[in-house]
């Protein structure tokens, strides 16, 4: 740690001319002691042998990523992965015509945004159990189809791969409204006129001028939205019982009451590396002045 | 579309009123303009112009009144089926297209064959003299101010509209860039034969390129004509005061005969007028008769100084102390204040060594003389 501190000064004397550097310093070092170093850890662990009373032994093996293949657990992450692509698309059908409806309205803007990120003033916890008062068997949604006499007896709601969806897109739709609502509001109005004028007709106005230029904002949201359901495992604990087991109930519980934590840094960093080739991929696509962007004009 | 009417004109108001809330934007607007007419609308910010241009672009639908296009109501027609085309004060390029595709937009939107966009695209950068093998890949953030406005241009003209719009195109651009993209406007509306609509607030710009103007004020035109009818007989004090620079005096008719001599001179009738700064005569006004008060503009220009003895036969006369010269090149400013403590402008010709103007000084006794046909009597 005083190494990097000294070397980090020494970068900045050796550089005066970017004080600005400076101001990185202390989110740098925060970052270093409680991203880096615990990264590096989960990494040498991930390839260590799983030690006789939970912990690590000394030596090196790759039998937890071999261990990782395993149908089960590759099953594990088919579903994550669906589940949380199916949040991202569903948070963004929602979120698209919420945020462009916020984003026209004035003067009544700021209130709408702050409606639409009022659950965040309660916590998630909260948030979730009272999905399962809604969902269970005997909980408000059962009650008033039985009572309207559309069924008899009660649909089975919790404990589903619907519950567990809902509850993720439920958490997770202020994080795609915000970059999109932001993206939509830079949209000069000028460029809309001129489209117009120029002959286009509502929709040709939205995929021609509107999409693209939004499509950093959407980029942003179904990354902040895709990353967080990736690693979920409060919302699938609770809504999704142990059928619907995702990847961080896995590793949860290898952390936790299996006692594996080689195997679970193993997980941890199968699901990282998945995430970055993610990103990269879509970072190419979201920039609309890159390469990819350049193609397809 | 249905063929127009060729006798018809490009572009009608009739008595349009648009308000926003209670207030009107634009009061009971009439105007023709004709075909291949380079108009402009001309005001201060907020007399109402920008909506007008808005309300013939379809961005806005009037409150009442008729808006026609070569002789057709277009009230309910959306922007996309008016067939104009439209530059925008800061040009609206779409960032995330090249100069070629940002052309190509509304021949798109048209359907129009591949291989026709892309001649008619290249076509019209050429038209604007942007070579297209330059500038065609770029993107519009690669450009400076001068070539964003001529991309903007070509994306309008290649259209080939009945009418084009053009709001306040130049103002983002400097000076010596403005001038030569007046020049370059005028050109193209005559060369094309496309109608010209044009809102701006420089007053310069609008004389400069012109056929006919209408000077806004309040949501209502309060005047309309050729740049030099609107500069020569300003109706009102404010058009007098908006396009370019006047003096303004104000006094009452004593009587509309002649002073001895003066018809003998000019062969004119004219009416004198006495004011708290002294006395001077008018050419006979319709409307004005004796015991009337009256508002008289005279340009800088068309006033002169003289020394307090010589005054000129036939011409007015106003005693007057010299309070300072602004020396602008091409013209010299001297700033008068006559005997009520008024102050006047008048403006002298730099003539080099033929006269000096800059002869005069600060607290010099002098008269400021203009020949009485040269004062604009105004309304209200």
């Amino acid at each position: 740690m005083i190494a990097l501190r000294r070397g980090f000064l020494r970068w900045v004397a050796r550089h005066p001319s970017s004080p600005g550097a400076l101001l990185l310093g202390p989110a740098g070092l925060w970052l270093v002691a409680f991203f880096l170093l615990p990264i590096l850890i989960l990494l040498v662990y991930s390839v260590m042998p799983r030690g006789a009373y939970g912990g690590v032994a000394p030596g090196f093996t790759i039998e937890h990523y071999r261990r990782f293949l395993d149908p089960l657990y590759l099953g594990i992450l088919r579903r994550t992965v669906w589940l949380s692509f199916l949040c991202t698309i569903a948070c963004l059908v929602l979120a698209y015509p919420t945020a462009y409806f916020i984003a026209r309205s004035g003067r009544r803007r700021n209130l709408l945004l702050f409606l639409a990120v009022l659950p965040f003033w309660t916590s998630s916890l909260v948030r979730t159990y009272a999905m399962i008062f809604l969902l269970r068997d005997s909980g408000l949604i059962n009650r008033l189809l039985i009572d309207a006499g559309l069924i008899q007896a009660p649909l089975r709601l919790l404990y589903t791969e619907g519950a567990v969806l809902a509850g993720l897109v439920y958490g997770a739709l202020p994080f795609m409204i915000l970059p999109i609502y932001a993206s939509l509001e830079k949209l000069d109005p000028a460029l809309l006129e001129a489209a117009e004028i120029l002959g286009a007709r509502p929709w040709a106005r939205f995929t021609r001028i509107v999409w693209p230029l939004t499509l950093p904002g959407i980029v942003a949201g179904s990354l902040l939205v895709f990353v967080p359901s990736l690693g979920s495992f409060v919302v699938p604990d609770l809504l999704g019982g142990a059928r619907q087991m995702m990847i961080g109930n896995l590793i949860q519980n290898q952390f936790g009451p299996a006692r594996n934590w080689p195997f679970g840094s193993a997980a941890a960093f199968a699901v990282m590396a998945l995430v970055m080739v993610a990103m990269l991929g879509v970072l190419r696509v979201g920039d609309p002045q890159g390469p990819a962007a350049r193609d397809r004009a | 579309m249905p063929a127009s009417i060729p006798d018809e004109p490009a572009v009608e108001f009739r008595g349009v009123t648009k308000r926003y809330g209670s207030t009107p934007a634009v009061r009971d607007l009439s105007f023709t303009v004709g075909r291949g007419e380079f108009f402009s609308l001309l005001g201060p910010s907020g007399c109402g112009k920008t909506t007008t241009l808005r309300l013939l672009a379809g961005f806005e639908t009037a409150d009442e009144g008729e808006i026609r296009l070569s002789g057709e109501v277009v009230n309910r027609r959306r922007p996309y089926e008016r067939d104009l085309a439209m530059v925008f004060q800061n040009y609206a390029l779409f960032p995330h297209l090249s100069v070629e595709r940002n052309v190509a937009f509304g021949l798109e939107q048209r359907k129009r064959p591949s291989a026709e966009i892309r001649s008619r695209v290249h076509a019209a950068l050429e038209l604007v003299r942007l070579d297209p093998g330059t500038y065609a890949p770029r993107q519009p953030s690669e450009l400076s101010g001068g070539q964003r406005q001529r991309v903007a241009l070509a994306r309008a003209l290649v259209l080939e509209p009945r009418v084009l719009l053009l709001d306040e195109p130049l103002g983002a651009l400097d000076l010596k860039l403005r001038k030569e993209m007046q020049v370059e406007l005028k050109a193209l509306n005559q060369q094309l034969g496309v109608t010209f609509i044009h809102v701006t607030h420089d007053q310069e710009e609008a004389l400069a390129m012109s056929d006919r103007l209408a000077v806004m004020d309040q949501a209502r035109v309060a005047q309309l004509g050729t740049p030099a009818e609107i500069y020569e007989n300003p109706r009102t004090a404010f058009v007098a005061d908006f396009i370019g620079e006047a003096n303004f005096l104000e006094g009452r008719v004593t009587g509309d005969t002649t002073r001895p001599g003066d018809r003998a001179a000019t062969g004119q009738e004219r009416m004198e007028v006495v004011s708290t700064v002294g006395a001077f005569t008018i050419p006979v006004t319709a409307g004005i008769s004796t015991g009337n008060g009256v508002r008289i503009a005279i340009r800088p220009e068309w006033l002169d100084l003289c020394s307090p003895e010589v005054a000129p036969p036939g011409e007015n006369a106003i005693p007057a102390t010299v309070q300072d010269l602004v020396y602008l090149g091409e013209t010299i400013h001297v700033r008068v204040t006559l005997s009520d403590g008024q102050v006047m402008v008048i403006a002298l010709r730099n003539e080099g060594q033929l006269t000096r103007p800059l002869a005069w000084g600060r607290g010099d006794r002098c008269l400021v003389v203009w020949r009485p046909e040269d004062c604009q009597v105004l309304e209200g």
